[in-house]
């Protein structure tokens, strides 16, 4: 074909493409937008596929099976599962007015120079050989149809490609340095981007159709012809060992590359109007992605069959086969497709790119430079417009240039590979610090600068050598001849492909430098205040305002001609006026609102990228940054007014359940309160016993002088023995409450059981000879000690001895015995009377409880014994029960530790 | 006029003492029980005009002995005194509601005790 005839169609093409371009914008100038809406923007989206896509792919099957699929399927799965990621990408960026991806990565961490250059230059070194790639993809196109393959003149003035970008460059040119501020929408250009789409999948088609229903008679027949060879057959089965490596790194990268490839960002992020188009490109995106693929594989099998010894390149298949069956018309289609395909995609990385190299690497220079220190006075968005459009031709001009020395050697994808696997260096730092708030400047720089050297060893330098620019036995022998820095087998793991092994390591020393360099590095103030915003406060709503990182009110003037040098007076003088009318600013003062402040700084951060704008801002406003308590201090303001809600109803939680604790103890009181009453009243009911007998004998003996000498001294008698039990009733009850509020402390001493036995014993001698009763002593061990308090386990003793007195039955034995077991020792009282009732063995240690079968008459004890020895026994960590016994008669039981000192 | 019978109620030995002299000399006739049951079977036994009824008692509490002698269609005309040291407002109330013509609280004195006791009985 006439390559007059093509290249005066591709003109055509781009003029067309100017045309929409121009007449988006002019659209939009009437206040309307083509753009404005998910459809528009999910096929802008679809800027991913590339001239890769559209020759790529078909080589890809034609030679490695179905694993190009991955490629799309990592997109698809972002759009459709991991959407919200987008979405808070989505916001951050539009709060903070960044533009790119070094952009993003830089304010995210304290909004760092050092960080935003380092992403810059990867991001440039890695997508020259993408875009370079595009270039390839023209030139070889245009070569088969035109018929000059493999006669190329070494002269560049001849050469196709060269031409070719010379027109995209003008178009980049006019179309995408139209506004000073790299955040604004490049409305036009988007209206472009979403045509080419159409035009790509609309020629793909054809082609497909074409080649399906034209040259082969449909499916069937494509899939049988194949079927029948063998070689073929195992193309569409995964028998590598490393199959399974490859998809999931080939996945991952495109995962990856959907988020991060700086074109994608651009769209994605930068270009999106409103992030209720996410939703509807969750499915748009991935069905264009489906139906663009539908007919790589009959036109792989299809080039596969129809060439089989020959050489033909399997990425040019699609127009090949057409073009020999004599249809130049589709042909020419197919060629304007791929052409789409490829100048969409140059055009928004170069923009994207472009941003980068003069927001983050030319303007820092020039503001660094000392005529430029003092507030310009000179109109500084035309210079920011002559970096931009020299970047532009910078970048077109090293993608020339690698297409030109490495490009010959390589297919489509394997170039493509290496540049996504640049961008997937940026997942670390960037997801990391969208949900991570320890990650930290340092460890961003380090995890980056790893990961893009390791990238740099084991796949850009490779691919040189492989060209034949460095010297290609370092592929065989490593580095230095090194063995184990084999760039495709670093360590010596040589079992995976070199996408996967770059991957592997790179993403390995990436993380975990990202990771450890963060946990042990401190943070600067806005660093942390970043890390704040982006992990919390600005993904949170769809609406939220930024706090004011200033404290300072800057001079308004000043601020306003910053504003006006970078972006005219008039626009200036009309954001300032909309902004401070939204929020009540006044305009009049001689000092800015630190808002005013905030806001300059992100209009700024839109032209010259965050970390030039805040300096630039700091300089004029004179202002000084808050110091890192004023900043917590802030968020946690903002944090509370977030969280109010959250809190009162927690605290109202709080409260219902302290006003339930509250009424139990109250309860709990109440109860302890009646048992004291309850002690209280029956001690006085005690007393009143005594005492009414008191008065009655004494009353009648007073009453009654002719009362007879031996009536009178009965009475007598008998109010003196109530005046002792009465006396004694008190002292027991004062006893008591000595042990129960734990005043009563223990007089600890050495001493032996049998001793205390035998003064109790010889105490309540004439009780056991009134009635009879024999004693008989069953010790252990004699000469055992113990420490306790004698007296009170005297006391102890002498009432369980008592009652058993009183209980036995005339001459009957009262049995003693004291055993050692373990550590302590245990003593038992038993008699011979009629023991106790089963439902009493407890309650007899009760104050003042009476066992029910006692009928004859009212106990002499104070009806305390019980009560008073069980405190002293829990007071020596011991244990006191009642048992009866099998031969009849009750036995008490009481242990003691036999040291104090480790209880 | 044959002498009036009193039995009298309670566990304590020297309040019993004190009682029966009192009552003896007044010119009364006494019968002394030292616990409930003892008490139940001399009222049956007796039929008293009154009973001096203590009511803490390790058997057969006094409120019970009370409300049985009211239910007996032979002690109907027998008046029940309560001597006790109970001194709760609701233990008075639950006295008089079974019946008894007085609820005395210990410790009493016995010069009003014997005014209350003739003014019963006469």
């Amino acid at each position: 074909m006439n390559s007059w005839i093509i290249a005066g169609t591709a003109v055509a093409y781009l003029l067309l493409l100017s045309l929409i371009a121009w007449r988006a914008e002019s659209v939009r100038k009437k206040g309307k937008s083509w753009i404005n809406n998910g459809y528009v923007y999910a096929l802008s989206l679809a800027v991913y596929c590339t001239a890769w896509t559209y020759y790529g792919s078909v080589g890809r099957a034609a030679t490695n099976g179905p694993d190009f699929l991955t490629i799309y399927i990592g997109p698809t799965i972002l759009c459709a599962l991991f959407w919200p990621v987008l979405l808070k990408i989505i916001r951050i960026c539009r709060t903070q007015g960044i533009s790119s991806i070094a952009d993003l990565v830089s304010t995210r961490y304290g909004k760092n120079f050092s960080l935003a250059i380092l992403v810059t230059i990867f991001c440039v070194l890695g997508m020259i050989p993408y875009i370079a790639l595009q270039l390839k993809a023209i030139a070889t196109s245009f070569d088969l149809l035109a018929g000059t393959t493999g006669k190329t003149d070494q002269s560049i003035w001849k050469d196709s490609t060269f031409y070719g970008t010379m027109l995209l460059t003008v178009f980049i040119l006019f179309f995408g340095t139209r506004s000073v501020d790299a955040a604004e929408k490049h409305e036009g250009l988007i209206a472009a981007i979403a045509f080419e789409s159409v035009i790509k999948l609309v020629a793909f088609l054809a082609a497909g159709l074409f080649i399906t229903y034209g040259v082969f008679n449909g499916f069937t027949d494509l899939f049988q012809q194949a079927a029948a060879q063998p070689q073929l057959q195992q193309l569409f089965t995964l028998q590598e060992n490393n199959a399974y490596t490859s998809w999931f790194s080939m996945l991952t990268l495109s995962f990856f590359a959907m988020l991060f490839l700086p074109r994608q960002f651009q769209v994605n992020v930068v270009e999106n109007l409103d992030e209720d188009h996410l939703k509807t490109a969750g499915w748009i995106f991935p069905l264009y992605l489906f139906i663009i693929n539908l007919f790589v594989v009959p036109i792989a099998l299809a080039g596969s069959v129809l060439y089989p010894i020959t050489s033909a390149n399997p990425d040019l298949y699609v127009l090949n086969i057409p073009l020999e069956k004599g249809k130049y018309l589709l042909s020419l289609l197919i060629f304007i497709g791929g052409f789409s395909a490829a100048t969409g995609m140059i055009i928004v990385e170069t923009i994207a790119l472009t941003t980068m190299i003069s927001n983050h690497l030319a303007l820092p220079l020039l503001f660094s430079n000392n005529r430029l220190h003092q507030v310009p006075r000179s109109n500084l968005s035309a210079i920011v417009m002559w970096v931009r459009r020299g970047s532009i031709l910078l970048v077109i001009g090293l993608a020339l240039l690698y297409d030109k020395l490495v490009a010959e050697q390589y297919s489509l994808v394997s170039i493509g590979l290496v540049s996504f696997a640049a961008v997937a260096q940026l997942a670390p730092a960037v997801l990391g610090g969208l949900y991570w708030k320890g990650a930290s400047k340092n460890g961003a720089l380090a995890g980056l600068a790893a990961g893009f050297s390791c990238w740099l060893f084991t796949l850009l330098l490779p691919s040189l050598a492989g060209a034949g620019l460095l010297d290609e036995s370092m592929l065989a022998n490593g580095y230095f001849e090194i063995s184990w820095l084999k760039p495709h087998a670093l360590f010596g793991l040589n079992t995976l492909d070199p996408v996967s092994h770059s991957l592997f390591w790179s993403l390995l020393l990436n993380s975990s430098f990202f990771f450890l360099v963060s946990i042990n590095s401190r943070k600067g103030t806005t660093e942390t205040y970043q890390a704040e915003l982006f992990v919390d406060f600005l993904n949170k709503d769809k609406y939220a305002a930024e706090p004011a990182v200033w404290r300072d009110t800057a001079s308004l003037p000043a601020l306003r001609v910053l504003l006006q040098n970078f972006i005219g007076p008039d626009r200036a003088g009309s954001l300032l006026q909309k902004y401070a009318t939204r929020h009540q600013i006044s305009l009049t003062t001689s000092t800015a609102d630190p808002r005013l402040v905030q806001f300059t700084e992100k209009i700024l951060a839109g032209v010259i990228g965050s970390a030039s704008a805040h300096i630039l801002v700091s300089r004029v406003a004179k202002a000084e940054e808050l110091s890192m308590e004023e900043v917590l201090n802030l968020l946690k303001e903002s944090q509370q007014l977030m969280e109010l809600n959250k809190e009162l109803k927690r605290k109202s939680i709080e409260l219902t359940r302290a006003s339930e604790q509250l009424s139990a103890l109250n309860q709990q009181l109440m109860a302890m309160d009646e048992v004291k009453d309850e002690f209280l009243y029956t001690v006085t009911h005690e007393l009143r016993t005594p005492l009414t007998s008191i008065r009655a004998l004494t009353e009648l003996v007073h009453d009654n002088p002719e009362m007879p000498e031996p009536k009178k001294t009965e009475f007598l008698a008998a109010v003196v023995r109530e005046t002792e039990r009465l006396s004694h009733l008190i002292t027991q009850v004062l006893n008591l409450e000595r042990f129960e509020s734990g005043r009563q402390l223990l007089d600890l001493q050495t001493v032996q059981i049998k001793e205390l036995i035998g003064e109790t014993l010889s105490d309540i001698q004439p009780l056991t000879q009134l009635k009879r009763l024999r004693i008989e002593l069953q010790y252990d061990s004699p000469d055992l000690t113990m420490e306790a308090d004698p007296a009170l386990i005297r006391q102890v003793l002498y009432n369980l001895l008592t009652n058993a007195i009183r209980f036995s039955p005339e001459a009957t034995t009262i049995i003693i015995t004291a055993t050692v077991s373990g550590n302590y020792l245990e003593v038992s009282v038993s008699d011979q009377g009629k023991g106790i009732p089963e439902t009493s063995l407890e309650l007899i240690f009760d104050k003042f409880y009476q066992a029910p079968n006692q009928t004859l008459k009212k106990p002499e004890g104070s009806g305390l014994g019980l009560a008073i020895s069980k405190k002293i026994i829990e007071l020596h960590s011991g244990k006191i029960w009642a048992q009866n016994r099998e031969e009849g008669g009750a036995c008490f039981i009481f242990t003691l530790p036999l040291s104090q000192t480790n209880r | 006029m044959p002498e009036k019978k009193i039995l009298v109620v309670d566990d304590d030995p020297y309040i019993l003492m004190s009682l029966e002299f009192l009552m003896q000399k007044n010119g009364y006739s006494v019968i002394v029980a030292r616990n409930g049951r003892e008490a139940l079977h001399l009222a049956e036994q007796e039929k008293p005009d009154l009973v001096l009824l203590d009511i803490m008692m390790p058997d057969v509490d006094g409120f019970a002995i009370c409300e049985y002698i009211k239910q007996q269609p032979a002690l109907k005309d027998t008046i029940v005194v309560f001597l006790s040291a109970k001194t709760r407002e609701s233990d008075l109330r639950k006295g008089l509601e079974l019946g008894a013509a007085k609820y005395v609280f210990k410790p009493f004195s016995t010069r009003s005790l014997i005014k209350e006791i003739n003014q019963l009985l006469h």
